[in-house]
């Protein structure tokens, strides 16, 4: 295989795994034994070995979610080893490579842990609570056109890389699994803000941050309590800062919003 | 309900009150500490006494007295709401959990550190202002209530020596996550001036703290 180190010496692991049959199951941690595992591999393609293990013994594979495993859908949510994504800073699961682990390690699995997150299935989770955030107000409504169209409206190069960066989150939910509060303030600051920054977003300034908000303490998200845990784990580097944003943005649509409620 | 109950019902807008009610704690600390800077004066409380008798009888600061009531209050109570609500919605527990490692254990212990301080709070308010207000204090020679001979016997109880030493070094930390935390909160975070607003809450925690811890020992030692 290209850029594979043909000196990488196979390891074998012991797996802590969360399982859990569904959503009012009591779950619990169950241990497994894998072998040969190239360090080359990633996270998630260490954990197939284990579920073709697992179907071979006509046992249930254990369910984790996944989709690009590129680092950019942020489905592969995993717990490991007491850190959201894993030990390893700026990452998310997928891009987890085995390599960072030592032949003989135990190694804990957990799915993220939040009220608003339910555990569908073992490590799976149920984050459609972002989904609705985002339907609250996390678009813009008017239909800005095509590239060339886009390119009319003149924005300052500082501002439309402050605002490419809030919108590299890839609503992965690290912030919520890594906070202590369980808190998604990072989550709906960095969609908030994105569009705050930007002429397109003005339209709905007010109402978009009123009502995430809104529904962000509906799902039963925790308060923010600056700790930091979010912008430490979070694969793409969202920063506190825009946290400091939402809590502006909020604050100036609650008090000149002609909303009454 | 109304957009102002919603406001501060909201997650955010309960933070705001923490922050508000939080800085304006911090300035009542200045206050209370540049006053009691005179029981170090070796005039045997002259000067202190003369304070307290005004502290205690001005008209304006007694008024002030109740928005003080007021800030702890709700200080105190959204605390404690905000820390019980924020463990439910987390749910259950991880098996294995290594937040020490993104994260500082005082910015995770405010509610334990703020119970603390609380517990001190009602102790400190006991021994001293309820026996200056709900009490015959004796008067020293300028015919004051004598405040400072009340200090130098509660800090002959090494017991309570101890607990206000401890006290401070709770509060010291509660407000070195607290004080820049607040500010962020209010959304004042910004590339130019949030370092120096993280200084100076540094600066002000050690500072404040160590200063107040100092006057219980310094009795201890001293004046007992
Ligand atoms: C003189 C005494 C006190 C001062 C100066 C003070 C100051 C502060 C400040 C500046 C904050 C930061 C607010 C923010 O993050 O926006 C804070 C947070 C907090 N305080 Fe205090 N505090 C005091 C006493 C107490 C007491 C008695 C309690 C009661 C239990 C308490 C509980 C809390 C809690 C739980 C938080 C975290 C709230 C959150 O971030 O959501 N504090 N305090
Ligand atoms: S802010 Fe970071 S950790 Fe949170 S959902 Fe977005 S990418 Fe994931
Ligand atoms: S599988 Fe898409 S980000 Fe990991």
């Amino acid at each position: 295989m290209a850029g594979s180190n043909p000196n990488a010496k196979p390891m074998n692991l012991t797996l802590k795994v969360w399982r859990q049959k569904n959503r009012a199951a009591k779950g619990g941690i169950v241990e497994y034994k894998v072998k040969d595992i190239s360090p080359d591999m990633s996270f998630l393609e260490m954990l197939d070995v284990l579920n073709e293990d697992l179907l071979r013994k006509g046992d249930e594979p254990v369910a984790f979610d996944h989709d690009c495993r590129e680092g950019i859908c942020g489905s592969c949510n995993l717990f490991i080893n007491g850190r959201a994504h894993g030990p390893e800073k700026g990452t998310t699961t997928c891009q987890l490579h085995m390599r960072k682990f030592s032949d003989g390690d135990t190694i804990t699995i957990e799915p993220w842990r939040a009220n608003a997150f339910p555990v569908n299935k073992d490590l799976s989770v149920d984050r459609s609570a972002f989904d609705r955030i985002i339907q609250a107000g996390g678009y813009v409504s008017v239909n800005t056109g095509g590239a060339p169209d886009g390119n009319e409206i003149p924005i300052p190069k500082e501002i439309a890389d402050r605002a490419f960066e809030a919108a590299t989150c890839i609503g992965c939910g690290a912030c919520v699994a890594s906070c202590k509060n369980a808190s998604a303030m990072l989550f709906v600051s960095a969609k908030v803000s994105q569009l705050a920054l930007l002429p397109q977003g003005n339209v709905e300034r007010k109402a978009r941050v009123e009502n995430m908000v809104a529904q962000m303490d509906k799902e039963g998200f925790g308060a923010c309590t600056n700790i930091g845990s979010c912008a430490a784990e979070c694969p793409v580097g969202i920063s506190l800062e825009n946290i400091a944003i939402l809590n502006r943005e909020f604050l100036a649509a609650k008090a000149t919003s002609n909303n009454l409620v | 309900m109304s957009w102002i109950s919603n406001t501060f019902s909201s997650s955010i807008g309960r933070k705001i009150i923490m922050s508000v009610t939080g800085l304006f704690l911090c300035s009542f600390l200045v206050v209370h500490l540049v006053g009691n800077l005179q029981l170090f004066k070796d005039d045997n409380g002259v000067a202190f006494n003369a304070y307290s008798e005004f502290m205690g009888h001005n008209p304006i600061i007694r008024t002030i007295e109740w928005v003080l009531v007021l800030g702890f209050g709700f200080h105190i109570y959204q605390g404690l709401a905000l820390a019980a609500k924020n463990r439910a919605a987390r749910g259950s527990n991880y098996v294995s959990d290594h937040i020490e490692q993104n994260s500082k254990w005082y910015s995770r212990s405010m509610a334990l550190l703020g119970s603390i301080v609380l517990f001190f709070l009602v102790v400190h308010l006991y021994n001293f202002l309820g026996s200056l207000r709900f009490m015959d204090v004796p008067r020293d020679a300028n015919g004051n209530e004598d405040a400072y001979g009340l200090v130098v016997q509660a800090f002959r109880n090494p017991f309570y020596v101890v607990l206000y030493v401890v006290a401070q070094v709770a509060l010291c930390y509660h407000l070195l996550h607290g004080f820049q935390s607040a500010f962020q909160t209010l959304g004042l975070n910004h590339r130019k001036y949030t370092p120096a607003i993280k200084a100076l809450g540094f600066g002000f925690s050690i500072i404040v703290c160590a200063l107040f811890a100092a006057m219980p020992v310094y009795f201890f030692f001293f004046k007992s």
